[in-house]
């Protein structure tokens, strides 16, 4: 069976600076990887290498065995990615329920003339519905996002990833900002989710919820691979302790 | 009678020309400083055809055509970038069109075309034509609302980063609505050339362009019967009262102003406003 995700070797430079340097990682299906590492080490321009916001100047990835490095993001998302953003950006002229319900209508927005001749909305609603009860949001379905908090819009982000039906769902710290309730809260549903099969990359600072959840972690320092496999075993090999603490 | 059939046909162009912009602007949230340019293409086009007698109902087709394809153009040109990039172009577009058209004499330079030929259809029948033209792009765009088209044109109103991480191709979508507007704008500007009988290179520059978006803004941005209402009366606000005549675009200038300080959803977010709160008394 192919990967669900291989990076190939990735390198970003920013005019003379080495954002990501020979970066490779390979997901099984199934997999839930915690994606960690020091502030600066290039998690996030590699995340954006994957969805295809910024292109690498090397190597590729590759998403159940197909190519991706070409296409741009709306083409990868429909290749079967999806993304939950750190920063959150709902669509604030729309409700809860619409937003995911955009979401859920990914085969009839492929191109304006399909979308031209579809009206129905009903199905997709139901779906949405559906979803927003699962991330928990079922009692505020109808509200407007710019109304709730950022615990309500994180687990808003999930939902409408999920409703792309991805093959791979990115989360970038979906856990920034929240309390460690509502942390810690997230941090089950995303182990819920990925018990239901759902393959998982988590991209996330907060390391006690990455161990508490994560089976494997994979750690990334000034832009370079740095260690790969089970979780507890690699946080404490003496080079991801310096990564995170310096040298002693 | 005459004069009241010249006021509905000026409202019914005008109605069109507004809907038309409401498509780019409006729906799909980009901002256009230079829409004038396609109905003048329009205009042109049609003068052209109609002062070699050729029939006004083939003049219509052939003049969205060439306005569609010129917004195509520009929009393959500035539409992969953000909204600021497409008004600023968009403005350089209108600036060329005078540009160029002044200095061909085939179009008639500085003084434009004129002694078009009246059509077949007479002044009643070209009114009608012109109403129903109005009324069939005004039910295109309600139907464009409810359906998915409409949905996709809302989120890219609302987030463009947002819409692509939903997998929508926005470039393409983008492209799509600009095309609709543009070839629907040079539809206007057939209508505009048989309605006058004459074009001229200042009736398609930077002040019509302001105007139709003055329309836009004061109907309502999105709201396709604030837009009708709003073109229709600020069209033929200049034939009824002297003092607007005089100072259009001063008058379309403070409306513009105003709207934008005190009802940026303009007159169709005051009636749904007053809607609200009768409801909830």
């Amino acid at each position: 069976m192919k990967p669900v995700l291989e990076v190939k070797n990735v390198t970003v430079r920013f005019g003379g600076v080495t954002a990501v340097d020979s970066a490779s990682l390979t997901m099984q299906g199934g997999d839930l990887i915690g994606f960690v590492g020091p502030n600066g080490a290039g998690k996030t321009t590699l995340m954006r290498v994957i969805t295809g916001i910024v292109r690498p100047q090397e190597g590729s990835v590759w998403l159940e065995g197909k190519d991706l490095t070409k296409l741009a993001t709306n083409q990868r998302i429909r290749a079967g990615l999806a993304l939950a953003q750190q920063i959150v950006q709902p669509l604030r002229k729309m409700s809860l329920l619409e937003n995911v319900a955009l979401a859920c209508g990914f085969a009839k927005t492929a191109n304006p003339f399909k979308a031209l001749k579809s009206f129905d909305k009903a199905a997709e609603k139901a779906t949405a519905r559906e979803l927003l009860g699962r991330v928990g949001l079922q009692d505020v379905v109808d509200a407007e996002p710019s109304k709730l908090p950022l615990g309500y819009l994180k687990r808003l982000e999930v939902a409408r990833a999920l409703a792309l039906r991805p093959k791979l769902l990115l989360l970038d710290e979906p856990l920034a900002g929240l309390n460690q309730s509502e942390a810690s809260s997230l941090a089950d549903l995303i182990k819920t989710l990925n018990q239901d099969g759902l393959s998982i990359l988590l991209i996330e600072h907060n390391l006690r919820e990455v161990l508490r959840i994560c089976p494997q972690v994979y750690v990334q320092d000034l832009g370079k691979s740095l260690a790969f496999g089970n979780a507890n075993e690699i946080m404490n090999q003496p080079e991801v302790i310096k990564a995170y603490l310096g040298e002693s | 009678m005459a004069y009241e059939i010249t006021l509905l046909t000026t409202m019914a162009i005008s109605v069109l020309f507004a809907l038309s912009l409401n498509f780019i602007t409006g729906f799909c949230g980009q901002i256009s400083l230079g829409h004038a340019a396609f109905m003048g293409v329009g205009a042109y086009a049609a003068a052209t055809m109609m002062k070699a007698s050729i029939s006004l109902l083939f003049v219509i087709p052939v003049a969205a055509v060439f306005a569609g394809v010129l917004g195509l153009l520009v929009g393959f040109a500035s539409l992969r970038v953000r909204h600021d990039f497409l008004a600023i172009t968009t403005m350089g577009v209108v600036f060329l069109f005078v540009g160029v058209v002044r200095q061909q004499e085939f179009l008639g330079g500085e003084i434009g075309i004129s002694g078009i030929q009246q059509s077949v259809l007479g002044r009643t029948g070209f009114m009608l034509l012109c109403v129903v033209l109005a009324g069939v792009f005004a039910g295109f765009s309600l139907l464009v609302k409810r359906s998915w088209l409409g949905f996709v044109f809302d989120s890219i109103a609302d987030n463009e980063d947002v819409s692509q991480v939903l997998g929508i191709d926005v470039a393409k979508y983008k492209l799509f609505a600009f095309v609709v507007g543009t070839a629907t704008a040079g539809i206007a500007g057939a209508l505009y050339a048989q309605h006058y009988r004459f074009v001229g290179p200042d009736s398609f520059g930077f002040v019509e362009s302001i105007s139709v978006l003055a329309m836009v803004v004061v109907g309502g941005i999105g709201s396709v019967w604030g837009v009708m209402f709003a073109a229709a009366v600020l069209s033929v606000l200049p034939l009824l009262i002297q003092f607007v005549d005089d100072y259009k675009i001063l008058v379309y200038s403070a409306l513009l102003f105003s709207m934008m300080r005190f009802s940026p959803d303009g007159l169709a977010g005051i009636v749904q406003r007053l809607r609200n709160r009768v409801r909830n008394r």
